[in-house]
């Protein structure tokens, strides 16, 4: 492997300003699609297959304490234990020697267990072209030498890419500097990711961001004790079936993530 | 801008007071936040409305919309009171200690001199007193009742906190907070800088919004120096670069006055516009003034302007005395059908001005339109806009494709003055040619047909210089800036008293800097401010891409070409003490090493002010070489006053009898209608941009990208009110004033709060004014339909950010 990469995004010096939403799409050459005001700033109101990254917008009033505006720009953690890896039967995601997780969209067949595997709730599909989409943090910028295209886009420092340990090292230093509830977010779960936040509020504040993120044990049971036993077995289509059944459960991937109407501030 | 962009990451405190910083100017942001980072600088945000810029600032402190003055009046009051004033910058860099006239008075909020009928001053009063000499009086102990400093006391020791806080609906902590934090940096060491932008210009009061700052920067010693200033964030429309071309109506390139009417000869306008200082000690720069306006006349006619013909004087066209020219008053005219042909060159008045439904009604009386553009925009489109039958319209319109910034090469000034050369990055698609090469086509075709059919006054048009085309025909923009810069027109020898040093340039040389230029016809510059901006022998200095920073402060003196001759900050001989010794050796702009000044390019070569005999005051381009706290080129009044907006939740001024701006010009055309203080209207509105469009959105809203980011007009609403009204978030609502309406999405937010105003709740709401009808169809339309026809009394900037309306879910 060459260079860990971590990227950090230090929410205490984002101001929202949509740059790194709308350089993902231009460098990686995604539509803008027709979408409508719903009563907040954060258009797409979601991750979507166009939309890799995305800033989502928070008014946090807490019980004590002056009214806060959140930002927090959401995608692809790239985690080590990547649970879309592990669940990708075809090999279309795989961990680059950057440390970050990557697709291979010839190689993607739809199937979308890494939808429903992935704790950060990041994978999209889009059934037009019967594939899914995420951030690869610009892998093909990182060979060449360049920074993901949000993190060039950046215009206050939010976004920072580096070696894995220095990056880690740094968003330590702003969270002491921060004092209060600030904190770092990414390197204490499923491995370390590969991006990393520093938070100025407790993770618990931010919706839609876990606690404690971690693979989910269906996956842990298929990849690290079924898969191999059914390499092993002729009945490698039973455990096929039980392993669709157990990594669907009751959550099925919404099919039209085109235009997703979720509401909410 | 005094200062300039980097610059801000010097400051102690920042004030970001009638400014979205970091959604519209979101790359200088980052200065601000650096400031922060190296000097823990305090970041403050006052606005009516809690925005991402206010999510970045250390606090946010909301104040009713057009109440700026009242809040800023407070805080002189408060620096004044405590002591909190840098003394010996304020006696000996400002006119406090000047003495004022004895006829000057101010009465229940007027000034002397009021006619109430023409809502006009006669300013013989507003006046400084002078010894026999000539030479204005001063006491520098600022003790006499009649000085500067006691008058200016006095005026604002009737902005008490509780009156304050009962008109801005900030409260007394707030205000407290605010005025002791940013007061704290009146001392030699420290800096505090204001940014504002629109939401102080878009007011009735908007020019006296930004004096009430500058005096308040004055008190505290923060003019001149590294850190501190008064910075109008302006923006990629590159407002800085035409405001210093002229694009208002009462200006020629360089800050020059339009000549007027009254001034039928070259004599008498430059008697009237040359300021005369008898202080020995005053540079007064604008002494000048002959210089910088003949070389202008000689830039529009070359060797056809000449001394016996008044250098061209008579040929340009005069405005009418005192009557005033703006976008509003051109639609008025319009309107009035006494407007026959309008050129709309990159822009969309149809959407971006005030009382839009009645600019739409009066395009409709137009013989003919012609567009310059980009895109096709409402403007252009009136004749099938909403409610227009296409057949009962007469007016013929063209639309002539432009190329857009980046598909031409020129120059592009920022908000720190800095113009800088951009280079062509791509061919602009299928017909679209530069405006300028418009410019010069039509031009010719005018000339042409002049020079043969003949026509009324030919004589400007016949003898203008205009050969401003490459070899292949085409606009060389390269030629129109060297014009611009201006040249040496025969062989001169310049003569340098202080240096005792001769230089001669050859005729057809560039002139190197300003002053060189001569009022006798022997030189020639488009406008004088950018003279220097090539060298003599022509290096083009914009294109200057040098990252040296000898002083440490970011002044970046290689990096392209800042005007006046290269100074980063001006009046920077102000961060001096009077023997030129920096009041902060931490952020040493500049200093006197004895024979002369070291760091920035100094305001002008001489002494500092001790010294005597050689010695000049500070600030050169006024006429008394110091900072006027009492200010009287302002046509309300030398001392800012709290007036309410035309159109208000209050039928009193709590500060006097005078509710509205008293010189501001009223409307009264049948679509000017307003509705103060009414039950129908009940809710303050102001408008604004967002990060994701571009001003009217005539170009950001066919970019399918930021149309997904903000893809509607919506209106922000408090959820207080939103209770108050039944209205749910994402639900659509109609919104009127009494001009018209709009409707769009409700986007309820805790970051509107209520304000408490003279023992009533005051709501506000806002709406962006990025949308139109044309494009996206189902996007909604200008808010401008509901903004009023008024505008700010010295320059007519329309006041978009505080009048009334009511919500209804539609």
């Amino acid at each position: 492997m060459k260079t860990e990469f971590v990227k950090l995004i230090d929410t205490t010096l984002c101001t929202a300003c949509r740059g790194c939403q709308v350089a993902c799409k231009q460098w990686n050459e995604m539509p803008g699609l027709r979408t409508k005001q719903w009563g907040s700033y954060q258009n797409p109101p979601d991750l979507q297959w166009n939309t890799w990254t995305l800033i989502r917008f928070q008014e946090y009033a807490p019980k004590e304490g002056d009214f806060k505006w959140l930002f927090r720009k959401d995608g692809c953690m790239h985690c080590t234990d990547a649970a879309c890896v592990k669940v990708c039967p075809s090999g279309a995601l795989y961990h680059t020697e950057y440390g970050t997780v990557g697709l291979h969209h010839e190689k993607c067949i739809g199937c979308k267990y890494c939808i429903s595997a992935c704790p950060f709730d990041v994978p999209r599909y889009d059934r037009a072209t019967d594939k899914v989409y995420k951030c690869d943090l610009c892998y093909t910028r990182l060979q060449g030498d360049q920074q993901p295209a949000c993190v060039k886009s950046c215009p206050t420092g939010a976004l920072t890419i580096g070696p894995k340990d220095a990056m880690i090292k740094k968003a330590y230093a702003r969270v002491k500097e921060l004092g209060g509830d600030a904190n770092v977010y990414g390197d204490k779960f499923v491995g370390g990711t590969h991006v990393i936040y520093v938070l100025g509020e407790k993770a618990e504040v931010y919706e839609g961001l876990p606690k404690n993120p971690s693979v989910p044990v269906t996956t842990v049971l298929w990849k690290d004790i079924l898969k191999p036993l059914s390499l092993l077995a002729a009945g490698g289509v039973v455990a096929g079936s039980f392993l669709h059944y157990i990594i669907h459960g009751p959550k099925l991937p919404d099919e039209d993530q085109g235009q997703d109407t979720k509401g909410g501030e | 801008m005094t200062n300039h962009y980097c610059d801000i990451k010097n400051s102690d405190c920042i004030l970001i007071m009638g400014s979205n910083a970091a959604e519209h100017h979101p790359i200088a942001f980052k200065w601000i936040l650096r400031a922060r980072e190296l000097n823990g600088a305090k970041i403050i945000h006052v606005d009516p409305r809690y925005t991402r810029t206010s999510a970045r600032c250390d606090y946010h402190v909301p104040l009713r919309s057009g109440t700026d003055i009242a809040f800023l009046g407070g805080m002189i009051h408060y620096i004044i009171e405590n002591n909190k004033y840098f003394k010996d910058y304020v006696v000996n860099y400002t006119n406090a200690p000047f003495i004022v006239g004895p006829d000057f008075n101010f009465q229940d909020g007027l000034f002397s001199g009021y006619d109430p009928e023409k809502r006009k001053y006669n300013k013989d009063t507003w006046v400084l007193e002078k010894d026999d000499a000539g030479i204005p009086k001063r006491d520098m102990t600022l003790s006499d009742p009649r000085c500067v400093f006691q008058m200016l006391k006095a005026h604002y020791s009737r902005y008490t906190l509780d009156k304050v806080s009962s008109i801005t609906g900030v409260s007394k902590e707030n205000l407290l907070k605010v005025y002791s934090e940013y007061s704290a940096t009146g001392v030699p060491d420290k800096a505090g800088t204001e940014c504002y932008a629109l939401g102080w210009t878009h007011h009735t009061v908007g020019s006296q919004n930004i004096r009430t700052m500058a005096i308040i920067q004055l008190l505290l010693g923060n003019m001149g120096i590294a850190g501190g200033g008064i910075n109008a964030l302006r923006g990629e429309p590159n407002v800085q670069g035409s405001t210093d071309h002229c694009i208002l109506y009462g200006n020629l390139p360089g800050y020059l006055k339009m000549h007027v009417a009254s001034l039928d000869t070259l004599e008498k306008y430059l008697h009237k516009y040359t300021p005369e200082s008898k202080d020995p000690q005053s540079a007064n720069y604008y002494s000048n003034y002959p210089k910088f306006h003949v070389s202008f006349l000689k830039s529009m006619f070359d060797d056809k302007a000449t001394a016996e013909n008044e250098f061209g004087y008579p040929w340009l066209p005069k405005l009418d005395d005192g009557v005033a020219y703006s976008l509003m008053h051109l639609f008025d005219k319009m309107y009035e059908g006494k407007v026959k042909g309008l050129f709309s060159v990159a822009n969309d008045p149809a959407v971006s001005s005030p009382n839009a439904g009645k600019v739409r009604k009066a395009l409709e009386k137009l013989d003919w339109l012609v567009g310059e553009n980009i895109f096709n925009n409402e403007t252009y489109e009136f004749w099938r806009g909403p409610g227009v039958d296409p057949k009962k319209i007469k007016t013929e319109v063209f639309l002539l494709p432009a190329s857009a910034t980046m598909e031409k090469e020129g120059s592009q000034s920022n908000s720190g003055r800095w113009v800088q050369w951009k280079y062509k990055a791509a061919e602009a698609p299928g017909d679209a040619i530069p405006v300028g090469e418009m410019t010069l086509k039509i031009m010719d075709a005018v000339k042409e047909l002049y020079a043969k059919e003949g026509g009324v006054h030919p004589e400007p048009i016949l003898n203008l210089k205009w050969d401003y085309t490459d070899s292949k025909g085409r606009f060389d923009a390269l030629k129109v800036s060297k014009q611009i810069n201006g040249y040496f027109l025969q062989d001169t020898v310049i003569e340098d008293k202080a240096k005792g040093t001769t230089t001669t340039f050859k005729k057809g040389q560039l002139v190197p800097t300003f002053g060189n230029l001569q009022a006798d016809g022997s030189t020639s510059s488009g406008n004088w401010i950018m003279a220097g901006s090539f060298t003599a022998d022509g290096e083009n200095k914009m294109m200057k891409r040098g990252k040296e920073d000898p002083t440490g402060l970011g002044l970046f003196p290689n990096w392209s070409f800042a005007w006046p001759v290269n100074r980063r900050v001006i009046y920077n001989r102000a961060s001096c003490d009077i023997y030129g010794k920096p009041y902060n050796p931490k952020r040493k702009l500049l200093e006197w090493v004895g024979d002369k000044w070291v760091g920035d390019v100094p305001d002008g070569p001489w002494p500092p002010m001790a010294d005597k005999e050689k010695g000049k005051y500070p600030f050169i381009m006024k006429t008394d070489g110091v900072g006027a706290l009492f200010g009287p080129g302002m046509v309300e009044g030398p001392f800012p006053e709290h007036y309410e907006p035309l159109e208000g939740p209050l039928t009193k001024n709590p500060m006097s009898s005078q509710l509205i701006n008293p010189a501001i010009e009223i409307f009264k055309g049948e679509l000017d209608k307003v509705a103060n203080a009414s039950e129908k209207y009940p809710y303050v509105c102001t408008t604004y941009s967002c990060t994701e469009h571009w001003c009217s959105g005539a170009l950001t809203r066919w970019q399918a990208w930021l149309l997904e980011a903000m893809p509607e007009l919506y209106i922000e609403i408090g959820d207080l009110l939103a209770k108050e009204k039944g209205i749910q978030n994402g639900q659509r609502v109609k919104v009127s004033s009494i001009r018209g309406s709009v409707e769009c999405v409700a986007m309820v937010t805790k970051r509107f709060t209520p304000f408490q105003v003279e023992g009533k709740t005051v709501h506000q709401v806002g709406l962006p004014f990025n949308y139109g009808w044309l494009f996206p169809k189902d996007g909604g339309d200008s808010t401008n339909l509901l903004t009023p026809t008024v505008g700010d009394a010295n320059t007519f900037c329309p006041e978009y950010k505080a009048f009334m309306v009511n919500v209804e879910r539609a």
